[in-house]
């Protein structure tokens, strides 16, 4: 694909999106329309500002614009032995760097190295004036001004079209090995939570029918010391299933019943909730496939302080994402205005009055 | 002066109404207004920029902050929040018609859980003593600033604060799971959440580095990890600066992450070695200090690899620290960098900036001329892995000029770190020092935005007044904006 900067061609669309008082709705990949709430609008297509900026190996540092699809990015990266640390998930083989931010999504790996946005290091948007605005940039540290870049991970393009993203980018591990263990769900809850008070490479870890999976990750030493400790027996060539888990095509999503993405404390113990399970992020964040209410899934999981996303099968102009505290809302509001005034980006998409 | 109805001029008849409500809400003790009282709260750690705020008030519980907060809202006072004044950019420097609001009585650790791998803390809460609480559990508080054993973690969440082992364990905004946040209206906000994340906008990364202009920090959640099987330092000497800058990139080009990668030039290495007797090389013109963590086996796979490339990249010597108190001794030299230096100057100023690694033989190189067109000799502190750098310029106050001199010869240091890629601070802050910094590397329309950003959270604008972001106005006035006919673009912002 060719290398394009289309950056004043959004923002011409954005100016007459405000002077017309269109709402947009922004496409990267067009990848994840299935998660969050529907939201209307003109088309604002980024998928074709793309193109990979500047990659310093040296310098653990990548920019790439926003329309950069995720697996052209991945392979720059392999080429130089490094790689996104936390493991997105593509869901879709156009997945965009973009779009891939602006939901704010990571893998297995996240719990042990850190979410999408703990990787980002600077940006540049258009807000809902028209602007074209940096924040943050290409160095590891930088406290100048508010962490807006940070603050786009996750808001689904509410605030702004992101155009530029810096990546704090990682070397990948020399050796990886796959442990796997029979146990039940509780077993598993507590031998994950234990690894995180324990000095061991590790780098993944989940509970899926009637096994615990634990990846080791590090130097080739590293990683056999570990298991030498730790016991269970390797999978070889597990790579396949670690992709399947977070691109979700192992067979317990391929449920008709609604998904919901249950995020708790790592060692809270298995929750009486009617369904299938499948736990990620050592434990952090469940998978559940249920027909429950979800009003009772969110009563139940409230009661050991997490939230509840309806990640697929959920009404488009339900209440997808876990709502908010009162006040919380209000500032909310407030900051939505203070980026987009207008309100033309993605309307609804996260909350019905945001 | 505006005129109140009972005839007084308004700001002291609010500033008296003030004080009787503060002594109704907190006990007399803990509402300071006497000159002496006020001292000790007159300057952070930026001791150039003083000022005594009109009181001081201790609170000691959430429900006296916030009913402190809603009646300076209410009278419209602004306020200040303060952790341990360790910060080294003015960002509590008191207001003299505001309240200083001090998190000291905050001080205890309220729960550790190493099951969930986390520690909640109320905001007064010492940096280091969070890891020495943990310790029982085999776990730790990955960010360590030099100023650890005082700074709070209040400060830190507020600075964004970093410390000698950030370039893999990340800032403190990577290492916070959730804030009680008392807003200026006086509201009690729960910021993120125990769970690794939260729905909606990611308001803890704002509040990481927001220098408290958005909300005071009430409680903070941090997340623990468990401490390395094993760390092992290596000190590398050097006979050129530029040699021990390429080091750095060739162990990052190898896949290698280390813990720590700090660099300190010689005259830092003679004023860390008179003051902590580290053992470091007085004949190196430069010490690279690199510490490996994890588990036995990979230290020692990755000392040899290490040992190797700084070999390669033309160290004179490569020591390893013997045991643990050797370590501990290698580090001491560091983070002690610049009590020592202040031990060799009258006054020091010290300087935050960031730039791509790449750039580092470049910007040394033009800071080591200015300090000869200058006169002034610098120490150069390094966090080398994560291209933060600490030149630290000599000076004396008493001089006629120095100080003024010193202001300019860092501020050209700060525009060279924009110019080339970086940052105008690393992990410091803005504060009151770089608020015109702010200028040269945000545009007009970026620093509108975090205006409105702060607006969201505080919108009369009495959090902090006057820090961090400086207004459209006060960067026309330091003329780094092109300012047309003395129109200002977008002088409807004004009122922020
Ligand atoms: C010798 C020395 C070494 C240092 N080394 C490092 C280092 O290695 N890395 C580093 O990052 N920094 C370093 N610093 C800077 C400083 O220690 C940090 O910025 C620290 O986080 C400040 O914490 P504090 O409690 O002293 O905050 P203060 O100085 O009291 O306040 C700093 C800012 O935070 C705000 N604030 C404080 N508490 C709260 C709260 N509860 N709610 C809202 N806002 C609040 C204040 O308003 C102010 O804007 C060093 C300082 C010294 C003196």
């Amino acid at each position: 694909m060719l290398e394009r900067d289309i950056s004043e061609t959004l923002q011409q669309q954005v100016h007459n999106a405000v002077s017309n008082g269109t709402p947009l709705k922004i496409e990267g990949g067009n990848s994840k329309t299935f998660l969050g709430r529907e939201t209307h609008g003109e088309i604002l297509d980024v998928s074709g500002h793309h193109g990979i900026v500047e990659h310093d190996p040296r310098e653990l540092v990548l920019t790439a614009r926003s329309g950069t699809p995720l697996k052209e990015i991945e392979a720059a990266l392999a080429e130089a032995g490094q790689m996104l640390a936390f493991e997105p998930p593509h869901f879709g083989d156009n997945a965009t760097l973009g779009g891939t931010l602006a939901c704010g999504l990571s893998g297995p790996r996240r719990p042990f190295c850190g979410s999408a946005r703990d990787f980002v290091l600077g940006c540049k948007l258009i807000n809902g004036k028209g602007e074209i605005l940096r924040f943050g940039g290409q160095v590891i540290k930088n406290v100048a001004g508010y962490d807006v870049s940070r603050l786009m991970v996750g808001a689904y393009g509410t605030l702004g079209v992101l155009l530029e993203i810096s990546l704090k980018v990682l070397p990948r591990p020399a050796a990886s090995y796959t442990l796997i263990q029979e146990c039940t769900q509780a077993e598993a809850i507590s031998k994950m939570s234990r690894l995180l008070s324990q000095p061991v490479p590790v780098d993944a870890a989940c509970y899926h029918a009637g096994h615990c999976y634990v990846r080791l990750s590090g130097s080739e030493q590293a990683v056999k010391h570990a298991h030498q400790n730790l016991g269970g027996e390797v999978i070889e060539k597990s790579e396949p299933f670690w992709h399947a888990l977070r691109e979700h095509h192992l067979p317990f999503f391929g449920a008709a019943n609604p998904l919901y993405r249950v995020v708790v404390k790592p060692a809270v113990p298995p929750l009486e909730i009617g369904g299938e399970w499948l736990l990620d992020w050592g434990g952090a964040q469940r998978w559940l496939v249920s027909d429950e209410p979800i009003a009772l899934i969110r009563e139940r999981v409230a009661m050991v302080g997490g939230h509840v996303t309806q990640f697929r099968g959920g009404a488009g102009n339900g209440e997808i994402f876990q709502p908010l505290a009162a006040p919380l809302l209000v500032i909310h509001q407030r900051l939505k205005s203070s980026f987009d005034p207008h309100g033309i980006f993605n309307r609804g998409r996260i909350y019905a009055n945001l | 002066m505006p005129v109140s109805k009972d005839g007084l001029p308004r700001s002291r008849g609010v500033h008296e109404d003030l004080i009787r409500k503060l002594r109704k809400l907190l006990p007399p003790e803990d509402v300071l207004t006497d000159k002496e009282d006020l001292r000790p709260f007159e300057c952070d750690g930026l001791s150039v920029y003083r000022r005594l705020p009109l009181v001081v008030v201790l609170p000691e519980t959430i429900a006296q902050v916030q009913a402190i907060m809603r009646l300076c809202h209410a009278l419209q006072v602004p306020v200040v929040a303060r952790g341990a004044g360790t910060g080294l950019s003015g960002g509590a420097l008191p207001l003299s018609d505001g309240v200083l609001l001090s998190l000291a009585k905050f001080k205890r650790i309220l729960h550790i859980d190493p099951e969930n791998a986390m520690a909640t803390l109320q905001p007064g809460v010492r940096n280091l003593a969070i890891s020495e609480a943990a310790a029982a559990y085999g776990m730790y508080y990955a960010p360590d600033p030099s100023s650890q054993i005082a700074c709070t973690i209040g400060g830190n969440v507020a600075e964004n604060s970093g410390g000698v082992h950030c370039l893999k364990y990340g800032l403190t905004v990577h290492n916070v799971l959730m804030l009680k946040v008392v807003t200026m209206e006086g509201e009690l906000l729960t910021i993120g959440a125990e769970t690794l994340d939260s729905p909606g906008y990611d308001l803890l990364a704002l509040m990481a580095g927001s220098e408290g202009m958005l909300a005071v920090i009430v409680e903070v959640t941090v997340k623990l990890l468990a401490k390395p099987e094993r760390a092992q330092v290596l000190l590398a000497a050097f006979d050129d600066v530029y040699k021990a800058g390429e080091a750095v990139g060739a162990i990052i080009a190898a896949g290698i992450i280390p813990a720590g990668l700090e660099m300190m030039d010689k005259v830092a290495i003679h004023a860390a070695e008179d003051y902590a007797h580290a053992g470091y090389p007085r004949d190196a013109e430069a010490i690279l200090l690199c510490e490996l963590d994890g588990t036995n086996a990979e230290v020692s796979e990755h000392i040899m690899q290490v040992r190797d490339i700084l070999h390669r990249s033309g160290a004179t010597e490569v020591r390893t620290a013997v045991n643990e108190a050797e370590r501990q001794l290698f580090w001491k030299g560091r983070k002690s960098a610049f009590p020592a230096v202040g031990r060799i100057s009258p006054d020091y100023y010290c300087m935050d900036g960031t730039i791509p690694r790449r750039q580092l033989p470049h910007v040394l190189r033009q800071i080591s001329l200015w300090s000869e067109e200058y006169g002034l000799p610098v120490a150069n502190v390094f966090h080398a892995g994560d291209g933060n750098l600490h030149p630290l310029i000599l000076f004396d106050a008493n001089k006629d000029g120095e100080l003024a001199r010193t202001e300019e010869f860092g501020q050209r240091i700060l525009q060279l770190c924009v110019e080339v890629g970086g940052s105008i601070t690393g992990e410091h802050g803005v504060g009151m020092e770089k608020i015109n910094q702010m200028c040269i590397q945000f545009k007009a329309a970026e620093l509108s935005q975090f205006h409105a950003v702060k607006a969201a959270f505080d919108p009369d604008g009495l959090l902090n007044p006057g820090k961090a972001v400086p207004t459209l106005q006060r960067c026309a006035e330091f003329g780094a904006m092109h300012v047309h006919h003395g129109q200002l673009p977008h002088p409807e912002l004004e009122r922020f």
